[in-house]
């Protein structure tokens, strides 16, 4: 790992719905301007521990931190404020609202203003307004979005979906990006793009990203620190190569039996 | 959105709120007092239905309190401007306790005061009652307003009771409901247009993901509440003044119903669509009229049935719902771009 400081850090975070214990023990740490990944079989927690993050769920233990920061228990909004985003693993757009409008909406969380002003054409409100506009525009152009501000989003092809999702994280300003299967869906020349444009957006926007997959190419393609997580538990955590050949994971994968025979 | 032809979009609504004014004083001196009334219905209407719209069209908030703030309005704006004479005469099972009954105000602050009355409540009620979603919202918010009504009925001292008021003076001229009616579009207009209208869009499209934008999605939909409640109770303040006499009875579920109605025949999510909804509902209603009068077709005899408009609106309910679920309307809004292209081009705009 290097020696860049956590932009976020887990502590021993564990959650329990009843009986069941969904994640335990979950540690990580992920270095400011890296690219890390999560993967592990269906229903290993991903999207728990994504849950966890984002404060759509309260940890029943443990601890998480943004920049040394406890975020624990704060609710989702709080939680974006503080600079965390996300995507969804099933697109969750506003899609009866533009594309433009859908980024606009992104960049709320950072806007001063407070609801009464527009109707009372408050000048500084609506120059605050204009400006909103156009760093959404300028993010769409360089999403390669552009084109379609003014389409419904709805309309969008499935991809350009998916970019206009992360356009929308973006619009938060986040330290931390989390994509929750970002590739899901998409043919190869497809993933190859995202694979490009995940890269291109972390140096774009001084970003940290951590994503879940399950697309093996784009999580051995992108990702610089992979942990793997299998019945709620980390199972194993490496480089992309030691990943590869980790007999864990290999397992946990395809079974006990491919192990013994590979 | 941001037009290129922002100055002739200005022009074109100045023109246009011109025209109006313009037909207001025509119809205020020439028409019969019965098409006069119709047309202060309208206004009324489309400001209790624009009031609605933002909290279940644009917000997507099923509320049935509509009635409940109205008359919090009415009765708090009613009590401003009887003159206190008339308050001693019509308090004959209790007198109207002190503050109210000395209590007075010119018309415009007490239809303001009617409206922040109606909003206070608002706000007490979405509290706990915005916690909840879909039709447990709807069933929270009718039980709240048949509470009003029943408190409403039995605080004597301050609302004179089943009696109700009488005498109320009759300020809400043509051009009072019609100036309301303007103020509150463009106020919503300029809400819903901007990026907080885009918020509350965006709650209502998918609360989970607005949460996760960084949106307090609890805190915004007590605010768009609230601003319907607000307007709600203006347009009950109004109402009140226009026809004179209200009691308990008349806010009743079916004047919430009569409002959802209009919006959802207009358009959920649609200002515009209130708007139209709101002038063809009103004149159906008062056109429909002929239906529950004995009708001879040749020699064939009906007599009259009270409550047939009903009847034949709520089979139009359904029928909207079953093969026009958007309404006129849909989401779409009017703009002045539309319109010209859909001259220039004789067809198809949008």
């Amino acid at each position: 790992m290097s020696a860049n400081p956590p932009v976020l850090e887990t502590k021993e975070v564990t959650i329990r719905f009843g009986g069941l214990t969904a994640v335990s023990n979950f540690n990580i740490s992920v270095p400011k301007g890296s690219i890390v990944g999560l993967i592990g079989p269906n229903g290993a927690g991903k999207t728990t521990c994504f849950n966890i993050i984002t404060g759509f769920y309260k940890p029943t233990q443990g601890e998480v931190f943004l920049e040394g920061k406890p975020i624990t228990g704060l609710p989702p909004h709080k939680v974006c404020e503080e600079g965390i985003a996300r995507t969804f693993q099933n697109i969750r757009l506003f899609y009866n609202e533009t594309v433009l409008q859908n980024v606009m909406i992104g960049g709320f969380v950072r806007q001063k203003s407070h609801w009464w002003m527009p109707p009372l054409m408050i000048p500084s409100c609506t120059r605050e307004e204009r400006e909103l506009r156009e760093t959404a525009m300028a993010l769409l152009d360089s999403v390669g979005l552009g084109k379609l501000a003014g389409e419904i989003s709805s309309a969008l092809p499935y991809g350009a979906q998916r970019r206009l999702e992360i356009a929308r994280a973006l619009a938060t300003k986040p330290k931390f990006l989390l994509l929750d299967e970002p590739a899901a869906g998409m043919n190869p020349q497809e993933s190859q793009e995202l694979m490009d444009f995940i890269k291109r957006i972390r140096t774009d926007f001084d970003l940290t990203i951590l994503l879940i997959e399950h697309d093996m190419k784009v999580v051995m393609g992108v990702c610089e620190h992979i942990w793997v997580l299998d019945y709620g538990i980390l199972i194993a955590e490496g480089n992309p190569e030691q990943i590869r050949t980790n007999p864990k994971v290999i397992e946990a994968y395809l079974g006990e039996e491919a192990t013994q025979n590979a | 959105m941001k037009t290129p032809n922002k100055n002739r979009d200005l022009t074109l609504t100045t023109a246009a709120v011109g025209l109006l004014l313009v037909f207001l004083w025509w119809a205020n001196g020439h028409l019969d007092n019965y098409k006069i009334q119709v047309l202060n219905l309208i206004a009324i209407n489309s400001i209790l239905a624009l009031s609605l719209n933002l909290i279940y069209g644009f917000t997507g908030m099923f509320s049935l309190g509509h009635a409940g703030f109205m008359a919090i309005g009415a009765y708090v704006s009613s009590l401003l401007i009887l003159p206190p004479v008339q308050k001693e005469m019509i308090y004959i099972l209790q007198p109207l306790i002190w503050p109210f009954s000395v209590l007075q105000a010119p018309f415009f602050i007490a239809v303001l005061a009617g409206g922040f009355a109606a909003a206070l409540l608002g706000l007490v009620i979405a509290i706990p009652v915005l916690r909840l979603g879909g039709d447990y919202l709807g069933i929270a918010t009718l039980g709240f307003a048949e509470i009003i009504r029943v408190v409403f009925t039995n605080l004597t001292p301050i609302t004179n009771g089943a009696l109700g008021l009488k005498g109320i003076p009759n300020y809400a001229n043509i051009w009072w409901n019609y100036g309301w009616c303007l103020l509150t579009l463009f106020f919503l207009i300029r809400l819903i247009n901007s990026n907080f209208g885009n918020v509350l869009k965006a709650i209502r499209d998918d609360e989970i993901a607005a949460r996760a934008m960084g949106i307090n999605t609890f805190k915004y939909r007590v605010v768009s509440f609230s601003i319907g409640a607000f307007f709600a109770g203006i347009g009950g303040a109004l109402m009140a003044s226009l026809i004179t006499t209200i009691d308990p009875k008349m806010f009743s579920f079916l004047l919430t119903f009569n409002v959802l109605m209009i919006v959802v025949a207009g358009g959920l999510g649609s200002l515009t669509g209130s708007i139209i909804g709101s002038a063809v509902i009103t004149v159906l209603l008062e056109w429909l009229r002929f239906v529950e009068n004995p009708i001879d077709i040749g020699s064939f005899h009906l007599d009259g049935i009270p409550g047939m408009r009903m009847v034949i609106f709520s089979l139009l309910l359904i029928l909207i719902i079953l093969f026009r679920r958007e309404g006129i309307m849909g989401m779409r809004e009017f703009s002045w771009d539309s319109l010209i292209s859909r001259f220039s081009r004789g067809g198809e705009a949008r």
